[in-house]
């Protein structure tokens, strides 16, 4: 196994108002595997996305430093893939063409008929295949962000940053688009990191859990490796015996952190 | 008879040749007292359920009687919770809680509608933003008094159409056991809760009835939450029934939903080289 990606020491922090700085991440340590599939919980506001979009180049890195691929990351690219919470579609263009904007730019080399391929194959492959031609208006929240996966995928990225990709669905649309995720995943199993505060679906996809305390200064609190064999299917992975107890033990995580105040208080001060 | 009774109840939209029957056959016995919830997908027909049992719409065919008597329209008998909270912007809280006492005891005097509403502002604990309006309270606040509106109306039933579906995780995580709490304090009313989220039908009732995927959506097994109150949601995870019920919910949920299998990439696809990839 090789490392594909190390955050060193990272840190954000912003420039307060009256002086001083705010700090959002603090000394954040994290190494993932080629190949892994990486879950980043925590709970809104904690920090997560902000070390996602360091790692994804939208944001500039305060402190340490971020190595992909064995270079310093210095800003984005197209070796990353990135799905946001919000679908982010172009509203005037159908589904093909939003798959195809990106496509057109890094397969520049190809023929348009070969980007109109790719194009709408990575549609077919979840599940849009009969809405090719379809504008965002006229799709639901779970078809638009089918959308957004196929253009991730459609990059052939070398790593997936996923922020919440399915925060903003109710909790079986969520169900339905983690196994078309799992699925497309599966096909080459690309690097992935993924920020989500749903357990169930940290335990469903990843390999590795990461835990986040609560911000300021939020870090790695905890790391739970994901036992469950892959492929997976979901009433096998919620029958295995394990499943029960490491989401107890997920969600005691996030009950200490949106607990104790005072805590919060201590970690910055010191 | 049940007290809350639907009987082969069908409800389907659009103009006739070109019609979705969007729910088929709903068949639902809810005892005095039971607190129930339907879990479904989006788009499934919970709401137009819910809208139904509120007398907000009526079914195509079938029949809903409460206690007996068949729904045609609605009535105070009924208290109905919306996602969007539906209070009036220019109104306190005190002032939408009292416009519902009003319009029904109309024969009070006014001292004993302004005491009977501050009762229910307690009951939610919104005593310290009785004067405030809707804009200035957080989503949870606003979902607290939706429901000492709906509660203070003494309704037969309750009836919440994904209360907390617009809330952050942990906003709904405490509204869901504030709702409980308020639910045992008003001496467990009949409640028919609408999700989408298993963990909160599971949380919450005594009852779990899935609703298939629609069109043509229908109420699968109905499944006894037997599971001690109060309930933890941390340690539910190691009470075997809490799993039993949960698996089940899901995989009839998963069962009922659309498969749509990808087909596998053709070779072809794979061999391309994006030519951005070594920026």
């Amino acid at each position: 196994m090789n490392r594909y990606l190390d955050l060193i020491n990272v840190g954000k922090s912003f420039p307060k108002k009256g002086g001083g700085e705010a700090i959002v991440v603090q000394d954040f340590n994290l190494t993932l595997e080629q190949g892994e599939f990486v879950c980043l919980i925590g709970h809104s506001g904690c920090g997560k996305s902000t070390v996602l979009s360091m790692v994804a180049g939208l944001s500039t890195i305060s402190r340490g430093e971020i190595m992909l691929a064995g270079r310093k990351l210095t800003g984005p690219g197209p070796d990353r893939g990135v799905v946001f919470q919000a679908p982010c579609l172009l509203p005037w263009m159908t589904a093909l063409k939003n798959v195809k904007l990106g496509v057109d730019q890094v397969f520049a080399k190809s023929s348009q008929a070969e980007r109109t391929r790719i194009a709408s194959h990575c549609l077919t492959l979840v599940g849009l295949g009969d809405s090719l031609h379809k504008k965002p208006p006229e799709l639901s929240a779970g078809m638009k962000q089918r959308v957004g996966l196929a253009r991730a995928f459609a990059l052939s990225p070398q790593m997936l940053l996923l922020d919440e990709p399915f925060g903003m669905l109710d909790s079986l649309t969520r169900f339905e688009l983690q196994q078309v995720l799992i699925d497309l995943w599966n096909e080459d199993r690309k690097t992935a990191l993924m920020v989500t505060h749903d357990v169930d679906e940290a335990l469903f996809l990843s390999d590795r859990i990461v835990m986040m305390t609560n911000g300021p200064a939020a870090k790695v609190g905890r790391v739970l490796q994901v036992p469950f064999a892959r492929p997976r299917d979901r009433q096998e992975v919620l029958a295995d015996p394990d499943y029960y107890r490491l989401r107890e033990y997920l969600i005691e995580f996030l009950e200490e952190q949106a607990e104790p105040k005072a805590e919060k208080l201590e970690v910055a001060i010191g | 008879m049940a007290f809350l009774e639907l009987k082969n109840v069908c409800k389907g939209y659009g103009a006739r040749g070109d019609r979705t029957e969007v729910l088929h056959n709903i068949n639902l016995d809810i005892e005095q007292g039971e607190f129930v919830a339907i879990v479904g997908y989006s788009g499934a027909g919970k709401s137009t359920l819910i809208s139904m049992i509120a007398g907000l719409i009526l079914p195509d065919s079938g029949t809903i009687r409460l206690e007996g008597n068949l729904i045609t329209e609605p009535g105070p008998d009924r208290g109905v919770v919306f996602q969007n909270y539906s209070l009036l912007p220019w109104k306190t809280v005190f002032g939408n809680i009292y416009l519902a006492v009003d319009q029904v005891c109309p024969t009070w005097s006014p001292s004993q509608k302004s005491d009977h509403v501050h009762r229910y502002i307690d009951m939610v604990n919104l005593t310290a933003a009785r004067d405030k309006k809707p804009s200035e309270l957080s989503g949870g606040m606003r979902q607290r008094v939706a429901l000492a509106r709906a509660l203070a109306i003494d309704p037969q039933i309750l009836l919440m159409d994904e209360p907390l579906g617009a809330l952050d995780a942990l906003t709904r995580a405490t509204m869901q056991d504030e709702i409980v709490r308020i639910w045992e304090q008003a001496r467990k009313k009949t409640v028919v809760l609408i999700t989408n989220d298993v963990d909160e039908g599971i949380l919450m009732a005594d009852r779990i009835i899935p609703l298939s995927h629609g069109p043509k959506a229908t109420l699968g097994p109905s499944i006894a939450v037997n599971i001690p109150r109060p309930r933890n949601r941390k340690a539910v995870n190691h009470d075997p029934d809490y799993q039993r019920i949960r698996n089940q919910v899901i995989g009839y949920l998963l069962g009922s939903g659309k498969k749509v299998r990808p087909p596998a990439a053709p070779p072809a696809l794979r061999e391309l080289e994006p030519v951005g990839a070594a920026l």
